[in-house]
C-alpha cells in the first residue's frame, strides 16, 4: 500500500510549493512553482491506483478491467500536464531573467513600475 | 488469417456527422491554422492584418450559424475520433456556449480592427496577430469543449497566447505585469487541474455530460465541499473575483491597450462560463450550499471594483477595476441560481464583453489623443473631437448602466431575482455599485472631454474609430432592442439548469436524468 505514502508526499509538496511561492525572492517562487505543479502531477497520478498487478488490458471475452489493474487515463492526463507546466515553468524562468537583466529585481519589491508606490490621487474636484 | 471484423457499434459512432456538428470544432482548426499562416508570415507585415481580420470575419460568421444551428436544433455534439462518449473527447455546445463564442469572436474581430492603428510593424513581427488567433482557438475550445480535462487543456492554451501577447512591446512594466499575471493564473489552472484529478478520483469520469447525469442523479459518489470549494477557488482566481482580484489591475494596463482589450473581454468571462457550467449545470446541490459564500464574494467584488474605479488616477487603471465591478455582477447571478440570476449572469457576461473592451480601446483612445493616462492632467476631448466624445458618452452610460443601453438590462434582471428572493442587501450592493460606477466615468467625462484642455495639444491626430464605432452600435442595439437577446438568455439559462437536452444532445437515446 503505496497511496497513503503518495497522498502524504503530495500533500508536502503543495505545502513546501505554496510557501515558496509566497516568498518575496523570485527564483524562490520559481521552485515553489515547480513543486506545486509536481504535487498536482503526482495527486492525478494517485487517482488512477498506483498499482502494477495486473496490465491495462481488457481481454477478448471481458468487459472491464481486471481487479488490481492501474487505470491508465491518469497518467495519459499526467503526461499532458507535465508538458504543459515544463513550457510555462520555462516561460518564467526567461521572465525572472528579463526582470534581473532589465530592472536588476531579484525580489518581488523590485517589481513596481506597474504599480508605483507614489501613483498620483485622481483629481478632487473639477 | 483473418480476424472476424469486431462488431464496433457499442464504441464508435458510425453515423456520418451532420453539417451543424461539424461547425462545434471548425472555430478552432480555422484559428490554429490561421495562427501558423500567420507565424510563417511574421515578417509581412502589411498582410497580416488583412489574413487576421479575413480570418475573425469568418470566426464571426461561423459562430453565428452555429447560434442558429443551436437554436434551431438544441445542443450540438461532436465526438472526436467517432468514439462514443464518454470515452472520446466530446465537443457540445449549448445556446449558452454559443451565445459566449459568438461574442468572444466579435470582441476578438473589434480588438483585430484596432490593432491595425495601435500595434506597429516590430509589434506585428513579435507575432501579434498570429498570438491573437492562438488566443482565439484556446477561448472557442474552453467554450464548446465538453470534457473537463479538455477545458484545462484550452485555459493552457489560452495562457500561452497570453502570455505571448502580454509580452509584445518593450516597456519595462510589462515585465512587471506579466509576471503577476502569469503566476496568479499558472496557480490558478494548476489548481483547477488538480480538482480535475480529485473529480476523477471520486467519479470516474471526465465528460461533462456524463458527470452532470451522474452528479444530478444523486446517488453514488458525490464531488463534495472540498471539491466545489477548489473549483470556485481555481475559477474566482482567474476571473479575479474577491479577495483574488489584486493581480487584474495590477498586470492588465502594462501590455498595449489593444492586448489590454482582448483581456478584458475574454480571459475572465471564460472563467465566468466554466463558473456556470460546473456551479449550475453539474453541480446544482454544491452551487446552493456555497451560495452565501459566491453571493459575498459577488457583492463585496462590485463594491471594491467600483471603489476602485473612483480611487485611480490612471485611467487605465479605472478601466481594470471596472472588470472586477462586473464580475462581481455575474458572481451574484450565479449565486442566486435561479433563472432569473442565471439568465442575468450570462446577459451581464455577453454585455460586459463588448462593453469592456470597448472601454479599454476608448481609454487607449483618449490616451492616444492626449498622449498620457493621466485623469488629473487630461482635459479638452469634446472641443477636439465631439464624434469621440459622443462615442464615449454612450459607453460609459452602457457600463455604469443607465437605462437606453445594454448595461441597464442585466443589472435590472439581476435586482429583480436579488429582490424577488428577498436579498434587499445584493439588491442594495448591485445599485451601490452601479452608483459609485456611474460617478466614476461621470468624472472622467467631465474631467477629460468637458474640462478645457491645460495645456496644448500633445497627442497625434486623432485616428481609429472604427472599432468603437462597431462596439458602440452593438451596445446600443443590445440596448434598444433588447427582446432577442433577452429571450436567448433566458431560454440558456433554462436549458444550462436543467440539463437535460445537453445530456441528450450528447447521449442520445438515453433516459434523461
Amino acid at each position: 500500500m503505496i497511496e497513503p505514502w503518495l497522498a502524504v508526499l503530495s500533500g508536502l509538496f503543495f505545502s513546501a510549493g505554496i510557501y515558496l511561492l509566497l516568498a518575496p525572492h523570485l527564483l524562490r517562487a520559481l521552485i515553489g512553482f515547480a513543486l506545486f505543479g509536481n504535487a498536482v502531477n503526482l495527486l492525478l497520478f494517485l487517482s488512477g491506483r498506483v498499482t502494477r498487478d495486473a496490465p491495462p488490458i481488457i481481454g477478448e471475452a471481458e468487459t472491464a478491467l481486471k481487479a488490481g489493474a492501474a487505470n491508465p487515463l491518469p497518467q495519459a492526463l499526467i503526461l499532458t500536464a507535465i508538458v504543459i507546466s515544463f513550457s510555462f515553468f520555462a516561460f518564467l524562468l526567461v521572465l525572472a531573467w528579463r526582470a534581473f537583466r532589465d530592472l536588476g529585481a531579484e525580489e518581488v519589491d523590485g517589481l513596481d513600475r506597474a504599480e508605483p508606490r507614489d501613483r498620483p490621487a485622481p483629481p478632487g474636484g473639477y | 488469417m483473418a480476424a472476424p471484423i469486431p462488431n464496433l457499434s457499442a464504441a464508435l459512432n458510425l453515423a456520418a456527422p451532420t453539417s451543424a456538428s461539424w461547425l462545434t470544432i471548425l472555430p478552432v482548426p480555422l484559428c490554429f491554422s490561421l495562427a501558423a499562416i500567420l507565424v510563417i508570415l511574421r515578417r509581412h507585415s502589411i498582410l497580416q492584418p488583412v489574413i487576421a481580420t479575413a480570418g475573425l470575419l469568418l470566426l464571426v460568421g461561423l459562430n453565428a450559424a452555429l447560434l442558429v444551428a443551436v437554436i434551431a436544433e438544441g445542443p450540438v455534439t461532436m465526438v472526436m475520433g467517432r468514439w462514443l462518449p464518454p470515452f472520446g473527447i466530446a465537443f457540445t455546445v449549448d445556446l449558452t456556449s454559443a451565445l459566449f463564442t459568438l461574442a468572444a469572436s466579435v470582441v476578438a474581430l473589434a480588438a483585430c480592427l484596432f490593432a491595425s492603428g495601435d500595434i506597429d510593424a516590430a509589434a506585428r513581427g513579435q507575432g501579434f496577430y498570429a498570438f491573437l488567433l492562438l488566443l482565439m482557438a484556446g477561448v472557442c475550445g474552453a467554450l464548446t469543449t465538453g470534457d473537463i480535462f479538455n477545458l484545462y487543456v484550452w485555459f493552457e492554451v489560452t495562457l500561452i497566447a497570453a502570455f505571448g501577447l502580454m509580452a509584445v512591446g518593450e516597456e519595462p512594466e510589462q515585465i512587471d505585469g506579466a509576471w503577476t499575471y502569469a503566476l496568479m493564473n499558472l496557480v490558478g489552472t494548476a489548481l483547477f487541474l488538480a480538482t480535475v484529478g480529485l473529480l476523477y478520483a471520486r467519479l470516474g469520469t471526465l465528460n461533462m455530460a456524463d458527470l452532470a447525469r451522474e452528479i444530478r442523479a444523486g446517488e453514488g459518489a458525490q464531488p463534495g465541499m472540498t471539491l466545489s470549494v477548489l473549483f470556485l477557488f481555481a475559477l474566482g482566481l482567474k476571473a479575479a473575483a474577491f479577495p483574488l482580484q489584486m493581480w487584474l489591475p495590477a498586470a492588465y494596463h502594462t501590455p498595449r491597450l489593444t492586448v489590454s482589450a482582448l483581456f478584458a473581454g475574454l480571459m475572465t468571462k471564460v472563467a465566468i462560463y466554466v463558473l456556470l457550467r460546473l456551479f449550475v449545470m453539474l453541480m446544482p446541490l454544491q452551487r446552493e450550499e456555497l451560495s452565501l459564500l459566491i453571493v459575498t464574494a459577488g457583492a463585496a467584488s462590485m463594491l471594491v471594483g467600483a471603489l476602485g474605479m473612483l480611487a485611480e488616477d490612471d485611467l487605465r487603471r479605472v478601466a481594470g477595476f471596472g472588470v472586477i465591478a462586473g464580475i462581481g455582477n455575474m458572481l451574484s447571478g450565479l449565486a442566486l441560481g435561479s433563472p432569473g440570476g442565471v439568465s442575468g449572469a450570462i446577459l451581464y457576461a455577453l454585455h460586459s464583453m463588448l462593453a469592456m473592451t470597448a472601454l479599454y480601446i476608448a481609454v487607449a483612445g483618449i490616451g492616444r489623443r492626449l498622449g498620457s493616462f493621466s485623469l488629473g492632467r487630461a482635459g479638452g476631448l469634446y472641443a477636439r473631437d465631439p464624434l469621440f466624445a459622443f462615442l464615449c458618452l454612450a459607453l460609459f452610460f452602457a457600463v455604469s448602466g443607465l437605462p437606453p443601453l445594454s448595461g441597464f438590462w442585466p443589472k435590472a434582471i439581476l435586482t429583480k431575482a436579488a429582490l424577488d428572493i428577498g436579498a434587499w442587501w445584493l439588491a442594495g450592493a448591485i445599485l451601490l455599485s452601479g452608483f459609485l460606477t456611474t460617478i466614476a466615468l461621470a468624472r472622467i467625462f467631465l474631467l477629460a472631454f468637458w474640462r478645457p484642455a491645460a495645456t496644448a495639444e500633445i497627442g497625434p491626430a486623432a485616428s481609429g474609430t472604427a472599432a468603437l464605432t462597431l462596439l458602440v452600435a452593438l451596445i446600443a442595439g443590445f440596448g434598444l432592442l433588447p427582446e432577442g437577446v433577452l429571450s436567448l438568455a433566458q431560454e440558456a439559462a433554462a436549458s444550462l439548469s436543467a440539463g437535460d437536452a445537453y445530456v441528450g444532445s450528447v447521449f442520445p437515446g438515453e433516459a434523461s436524468p
